[in-house]
């Protein structure tokens, strides 16, 4: 049985990944060895040097009586094994809410996808819309154009305070961020996409005398799908850059929120988890929507 | 309307009263004029939310009491009287009074009294307890920053202070003062933590939209402090401080404005000869670390984190520039008072009620302990029982005992405000043609907060505070603007 998987299975198709695998370890080995600390010594400390760290909180008491370097306190930037145990502890009680200002992990992805999601959705409906309705004709595009490209470039955060002062409500500004941050990609490429469809295709439907509406759905958008999605994954990727910033500047419960509170409190151990949890929620979304966007696509072949 | 007797009604435009008074007066255009102002709510809320409910004493003029018996009784005969002489005092010349009365009518007269001096007064109000059924809001959110200025509005919920007193308040923290200054204003918390300036400066409208505010009680005194790199542990004084780059929390800061001070006392101009950046209290200590910055007077537990960190050392307690001065505050619009007065009450009741607790050091222990989680400070518990309890390590000497490091005192008092003013003007931040004294009593609640500490059963902790000095140099509270100009550094003009 082992020997046919191996025959059938070859090595090579698993040796990128073996090597993915060696490289994660040779990095972990390397942080580990630049944040050890070495076990605390006493030597060469008076009784009154030992009080003052004991109450600057540098050592705490074993035991025994004797020091040791307090663990609750980070002496250097911290290893994996710290990481890991923060992210071990937070991860114990993910849909746990202590308060209003300390919500479990498992909910604080939540609460940033649902903005995430709403924000990203609203864009690429509205930015689709108006970019086919722009790419349809040669004159519309041309007098919009200057437009969106003075407007793309526009970090979507330089938007939060015209927002917050107009909507003055922070999960609102924080959703119009997300939405502003999507805008303009899918909005461009969309109507790149609709103006440079073959003028063959058109011709054809025409000649077979489509009605507008079957025009529309079985010609122009999935001729213009695969530069429509692709402005929806550069958005998409914009999307998720301009959320975590938004959460931190407007106190909004979520990922970007905790890291925020771990740097409040200089527990950078905390902030490398919650770049990890920001790191993996995104790569799934975006797995996810390349399977999406795998459905909608041909390929001209 | 109250109904009045004939003989004795105060607003009757025929009838002479007080005659024989001497008194010289106001003439009519200005003490009418005058009057109008502070009857105006803008100007006494208190006066205006006492005027509200409608389930007073005889002697209160609302409109559901037309109907009632009145004057015959001896109780309403002792509030004539009263009113009288409150009529008597305002217009000293009783042909003005008569010519104002026939001017406006009778019954724009009374309720204008009525709220200027309310005969029922404020600490009437305030003695009598809120029954659970009239508070009109239960479910409250108050807005704070993780600091230990903080403390007695933040300690209240996990202490049970505000359930003490009826409420169901939840804090919720923010990251920055320019948030906490916009969720007050666009009404998404309903109270919040304030650094003292700021309520003052949202209500003049300086580097905001002008929304006016109340600051019923301070929340801490002394509990600042200037912390320097551990680079700069050869600095004597000021002098030794050119070039420097500091931080402050915020403009409209206490710690803008004592720092400045500091600075200038010995010649250092802070425009000029030093940087001064506005960043956020956490983001000071990584700055010090990474030597972006050489040092800060800020907030705590930032100055004793930075000795916890290794980073920097405690330079200066901002107790030893002015013994007393006030740090943060509570803060509500006037608005959410004056439509909530019992909520209001409540609210005000469980602030002071905390804040007499955590000012005793029997306690600060345990409240460090309340306030260490990460729903409220988020910060290691033995950086935050050294800032509460006053022994600490001061990074540069070793251990140092002051139980008075931070206290907390909620009395607002109006020569605070108006110190406060005098360095607006003073480094340019608002014009000195403010009325200081009405701003300072429209924001600073002084009597109002007075009352509700006796309520309350406690005993103000200073008698008064008229006079105080900072750093050697005594503020005169009568006239602020001549303070600002007396500096040889200022912008005043």
């Amino acid at each position: 049985m082992m020997k046919k998987l191996m025959k059938n299975v070859t090595l090579d198709k698993y040796s990128p990944y073996l090597l993915s695998l060696v490289i994660l370890g040779v990095l972990l080995l390397i942080w580990s060895s630049l944040t050890s600390v070495p076990k605390f010594n006493p030597a060469g400390l008076s009784e009154d040097d030992l009080m003052l760290m004991e109450m600057n909180g540098d050592i705490v008491r074993d035991e025994a009586g004797g020091f040791l370097n307090n663990p609750d306190k980070l002496q250097t930037i911290p290893g994996p094994g710290r990481v890991l145990d923060t992210a071990l502890d937070e991860l114990k009680a993910p849909f746990a809410k202590t308060g209003t200002n300390d919500h479990g992990i498992g909910l604080l992805v939540g609460y940033t996808l649902k903005r995430f999601l709403f924000g990203f959705l609203l864009a690429s409906v509205v930015a689709v819309f108006f970019g086919i309705i722009i790419g349809s004709s040669r004159i519309i595009f041309t007098a919009f154009n200057p437009f969106i490209q003075l407007l793309k470039p526009v970090s979507p955060l330089a938007w939060m305070p015209l927002l917050l002062y107009s909507i003055k409500d922070p999960y609102w500004t924080s959703v119009f961020v997300v939405f502003m941050a999507s805008l303009w990609p899918t909005m461009a490429n969309t109507a790149f996409g609709v103006s440079n469809i073959k003028k063959d295709y058109l011709r054809v439907s025409s000649m077979v005398e489509l009605s507008w509406m079957r025009q529309f759905f079985t010609v122009i958008l999935p001729a213009a799908a695969p530069s429509i999605f692709a402005g929806i994954r550069i958005s998409f990727g914009s999307a998720l850059v301009a959320v975590v910033p938004a959460e931190m500047l407007l106190g909004e419960l979520g990922v970007g929120y905790l890291s925020w509170i771990e740097w409040n409190n200089l527990d950078i151990a905390g902030v490398i988890f919650a770049i990890i949890v920001v790191g993996v929620v995104g790569f799934i979304l975006d797995w996810g929507l390349s399977k999406l966007a795998s459905r909608f696509t041909y390929s001209e072949a | 309307m109250k109904k009045y007797p004939t003989m004795n009604n105060p607003y009757d435009a025929d009838r002479i009263i007080g005659a024989g008074h001497s008194h010289e007066a106001a003439p009519l255009d200005d003490a009418a004029k005058d009057f109008v102002k502070q009857s105006n709510p803008e100007f006494r809320s208190i006066a205006a939310t006492t005027a509200k409910p409608c389930n007073h004493s005889g002697s209160c003029n609302c409109a559901e009491k037309a109907d009632a018996p009145l004057a015959e009784s001896h109780e309403a005969m002792v509030d004539n009287v009263v009113e009288e002489a409150v009529v008597r005092a305002i217009f000293p010349n009783d042909v003005h009074r008569r010519e104002f009365i026939r001017r406006v009518g009778q019954g724009t007269a009374a309720s204008i009294v009525a709220s200027v001096f309310s005969t029922q007064s404020f600490k009437a109000w305030a003695q009598e307890p809120v029954k659970s059924g009239q508070i009109e809001k239960k479910d409250l959110s108050i807005g704070f920053i993780p600091i230990t200025c903080a403390t007695p509005i933040i300690m209240a919920e996990p202490m049970g202070f505000y359930q003490k007193h009826g409420l169901n308040a939840k804090v919720r923290r923010a990251s920055g003062w320019a948030m906490v200054r916009d969720w007050g204003i666009n009404k998404e918390v309903d109270a919040a933590h304030m650094l003292s300036p700021m309520p003052l400066s949202i209500t003049m409208g300086a580097g905001s939209p002008a929304v006016p505010y109340l600051m019923p009680a301070i929340e801490n005194i002394n509990g600042q402090a200037i912390t320097l790199a551990n680079k700069h542990k050869g600095v004597k004084s000021a002098k030794d401080m050119k070039g420097f780059r500091f931080c402050v929390p915020f403009e409209y800061s206490m710690h803008n404005y004592l720092l400045r001070y500091f600075l200038a006392e010995e010649g250092i101009d802070p425009d000029k000869d030093v940087e001064i950046r506005v960043v956020p209290p956490p983001e000071m200590v990584a700055n010090l670390k990474a030597g972006n910055v050489d040092g800060y007077l800020a907030p705590d537990p930032f100055n004793q984190r930075a000795v916890y960190e290794k980073c920097g050392f405690l330079f200066k307690l901002t107790k030893e520039l002015w013994e007393g001065h006030p740090c943060c505050a509570f803060a509500i619009s006037q608005k959410f008072a004056t439509d909530n007065p019992n909520t209001y009450k409540a609210l005000f009741k469980s602030i002071v009620d905390a804040t007499y607790f955590s000012s005793d050091p029997a306690n600060r222990k345990d409240i460090a302990k309340a306030i260490a989680p990460k729903n409220y400070l988020n910060q290691p518990e033995i950086v935050l029982e050294q800032v509460l309890t006053g022994t600490y390590v001061d990074g540069i000497t070793g251990i140092k005992k002051d139980p008075r490091r931070i206290d907390f005192d909620p009395m607002p008092w109006n020569s605070m405000a108006k110190w406060i003013m005098s360095q607006m003007v003073r480094w340019g931040q608002i014009k000195g043609d403010v009325d200081f004294d009405a701003i300072a009593k429209q924001v600073y609640l002084e009597a109002e907060c007075e009352d509700m500490i006796e309520s309350l059963g406690y005993q103000k902790m200073k008698p008064s505070y008229d006079k105080f000095s900072v750093m050697g140099k005594e503020f005169d509270p009568s006239d602020p603007l001549a303070y600002a100009k007396s500096f040889p550094i200022t912008r005043a003009q």
